[in-house]
């Protein structure tokens, strides 16, 4: 079990209101993810979860207890932090075993559990190095075994994978994906990257200035972002917005359109402009096109799109996907 | 490319190092020697280097008229006991100011750094006095609290910066997976914090024992460590360069060769944090 409920939750360091006031259900089992960019409050929000910081207001609730001022032990969950936060003198076996050991459970049972987890994430080879001697895979793994011996309520991921090179992010990605549909254990995962939140979450909380902008499945928040900021925040390479007369032709004070949702030509369109640069992904191209009074806007063809720089290019958009804010950002319907 | 003078200025650079060494240890070695001269050749002018009468007469002389152990004994307690107090005491401030410092804690630092810029001699009478009254001159555990007191800060200086290089997040890592306050300290803290603690042990000894000011204002004969046996073969008149010469070799050599074997922890802990 390990739903976990916040209710109007506040922080500030001194006078300064880092998360003002958050409600926010977790159900039991679900990978939620705490998107937004860098200081918006999300990694707070995380270590409030865990205890590793004091609420200034408010209640948390896990599995329906309150443990608003319960220690981050008694809390019963488990932390996978950025830095990987092993510790350096002890080995990999030591590592693991460490929870267990705090918990005075007895050496056999820890033994078959340290040695459970080992196997799980191909660590068995390396239980006697100590972290320094392993890559940074590697120690996110022991990390991560770390916290899944323990068998906790909910995992809480503190920007894991933010120290690993693309590949092996690519594939931790996908082992923690894996690990979630094995355990079916809660995860609070907090990341500034949305390809991880867009992959990994049953539900997204994007976080701007210590506030819920939006909360939803991946796809919602594609489809419909609440407001201007979600719409710019979520999808690669972001949405194009527009202002002005062309807005105000849909009763609207911005438009967006997202750049896979542009149909290009050479000969016919609804707006034009000329081919600036662009980026050749193999199975994409990206095109930033100077619309001239459209302003600059960035369109996703196909692998083989064939067009050069400084080439005339007409743009029609999908209209049935195209989104409209008003003047205060939020999304017309 | 590395550069064309690589192999001159490594020649260069090893001369002006061993050039250095030789400077700061001719003191040591002049008053070696001088050691085992007797006292009119100690005093000749030119002075003699290594051809002279080879003599061990100092060391029996300084040995018939005091008692080297005694003194011994009394800088053992005094450094050692100093240091340990001092730990005990600068080991939870340290900690404190590294893991949950507040607005104050640069304040509170910088304050007790600042104790160590006033001249001792600033605060002799008051403590003499103090001692005096309280019946505490001549006395080990008198000598041992002021020279605690006296190199606290550095103590709690040197920790500081130790701890400081420990990662906070491994703390809380700790705390999520189930350790008290009292097990994090005990298996995560301290075995990281060993070598910190132990150059840190280490020099404070050194300067404990070779702390001159107070020693030899405050004690005679009976705590008397051997700063002040050095002292007692100066005098006004006649001829003591030769046996202060044995005095001290015998007064440094303990220390010398507890740095010597421990040279490699002390330099970690001098260097520490300039390089990560």
């Amino acid at each position: 079990m390990g739903s976990i409920s916040l209710s109007s939750v506040r922080k500030s360091f001194g006078t300064t209101d880092v998360i003002p006031g958050i409600d926010l259900d977790i159900e039991d089992g679900e990978f939620v993810v705490f998107v937004g960019p860098s200081g918006c409050g999300k990694s707070t929000l995380l270590r409030l979860i865990a205890g590793l910081e004091d609420t200034t207001g408010g209640q948390i609730l896990i599995d329906g207890k309150d443990v608003t001022a319960a220690a981050p032990a008694k809390r019963g969950l488990a932390m996978v932090f950025q830095s990987y936060a092993l510790y350096p003198h002890m080995t990999v076996y030591n590592n693991i075993a460490f929870p267990l050991k705090m918990d005075s459970q007895p050496k056999d049972v820890i033994d078959r559990k340290v040695r459970d987890a080992a196997r799980v994430l191909n660590l068995t080879n390396y239980l006697d190095r100590r972290p320094g001697q392993l890559s940074g895979g590697q120690r996110q793994r022991v990390a991560i075994g770390r916290a899944i011996v323990r068998q906790p309520s909910a995992f809480l991921f503190d920007e894991p994978l933010s120290n690993l090179d693309a590949a092996l992010r690519g594939t931790m990605r996908i082992e923690i994906s894996e690990l979630h549909q094995q355990l079916k254990t809660t995860m609070v995962y907090v990341t500034h990257d949305q390809i991880e939140a867009m992959t990994m979450a049953d539900k997204i909380v994007v976080l701007n200035a210590g506030r819920i902008e939006q909360v939803g499945s991946p796809l919602d928040l594609y489809r419909t972002p609440a407001n201007l900021f979600v719409a710019g925040f979520i999808g690669s390479p972001r949405m194009n917005m527009i202002e002005g007369a062309e807005a105000g032709k849909m009763q609207a004070k911005t438009i967006g359109v997202r750049p896979e949702h542009i149909r290009l030509s050479p000969t016919e369109g609804a707006w034009s402009g000329t081919v600036g640069v662009t980026e050749h992904l193999g199975s994409d191209t990206l095109l930033h096109i100077d619309a001239d009074e459209l302003g600059p806007i960035t369109a996703r063809a196909d692998g083989e799109f064939a067009v050069r720089s400084g080439q005339r290019i007409f743009m029609t958009p999908d209209r049935a996907r195209m989104h409209r804010f008003d003047e205060k950002g939020l999304a017309i319907r | 490319m590395a550069r064309a003078t690589t192999t001159r200025s490594k020649i260069t650079f090893t001369v002006v190092g061993w050039l250095c060494g030789l400077l700061l240890f001719f003191p040591i070695l002049w008053t070696f020697l001088t050691s085992f001269k007797t006292e009119g050749d100690a005093i000749a002018n030119p002075p003699y280097f290594l051809f002279f009468h080879w003599t061990l007469e100092n060391y029996a002389e300084v040995q018939a008229r005091s008692d080297y152990l005694h003194h011994f004994l009394n800088s053992v307690t005094i450094s050692v006991g100093s240091t340990l107090i001092g730990l005990v005491i600068a080991v939870p401030a340290a900690w404190a100011m590294a893991f949950s410092p507040t607005r104050r804690t640069k304040d509170v630092l910088m304050w007790m750094l600042s104790t160590k810029m006033m001249p001792p001699v600033g605060a002799l009478i008051p403590i003499y006095l103090i001692f005096r009254d309280w019946g505490l001159l001549d006395s080990r555990i008198g000598l041992t609290v002021v020279l605690m007191l006296i190199n606290l800060p550095i103590i709690v200086w040197m920790l500081y910066t130790y701890f400081r290089e420990i990662p906070g997040e491994i703390l809380e890592a700790a705390r999520m997976d189930g350790a008290s306050l009292a097990k994090e300290i005990v298996y995560v803290l301290t075995p990281m914090a060993i070598p910190g603690i132990a150059s840190t042990l280490l020099l404070n000894i050194i300067l404990a024992w070779n702390e001159a000011f107070w020693t030899l204002n405050l004690s005679t004969s009976r705590a008397a460590p051997l700063t002040t046996f050095i002292a007692s073969y100066s005098s006004p008149e006649g001829l003591f360069w030769a046996k202060l010469s044995a005095a001290s070799t015998l007064a440094i050599a303990p220390i010398l060769i507890m740095g010597w074997f421990s040279q490699k922890q002390l330099v970690r802990g001098l260097t520490f944090g300039a390089v990560k």
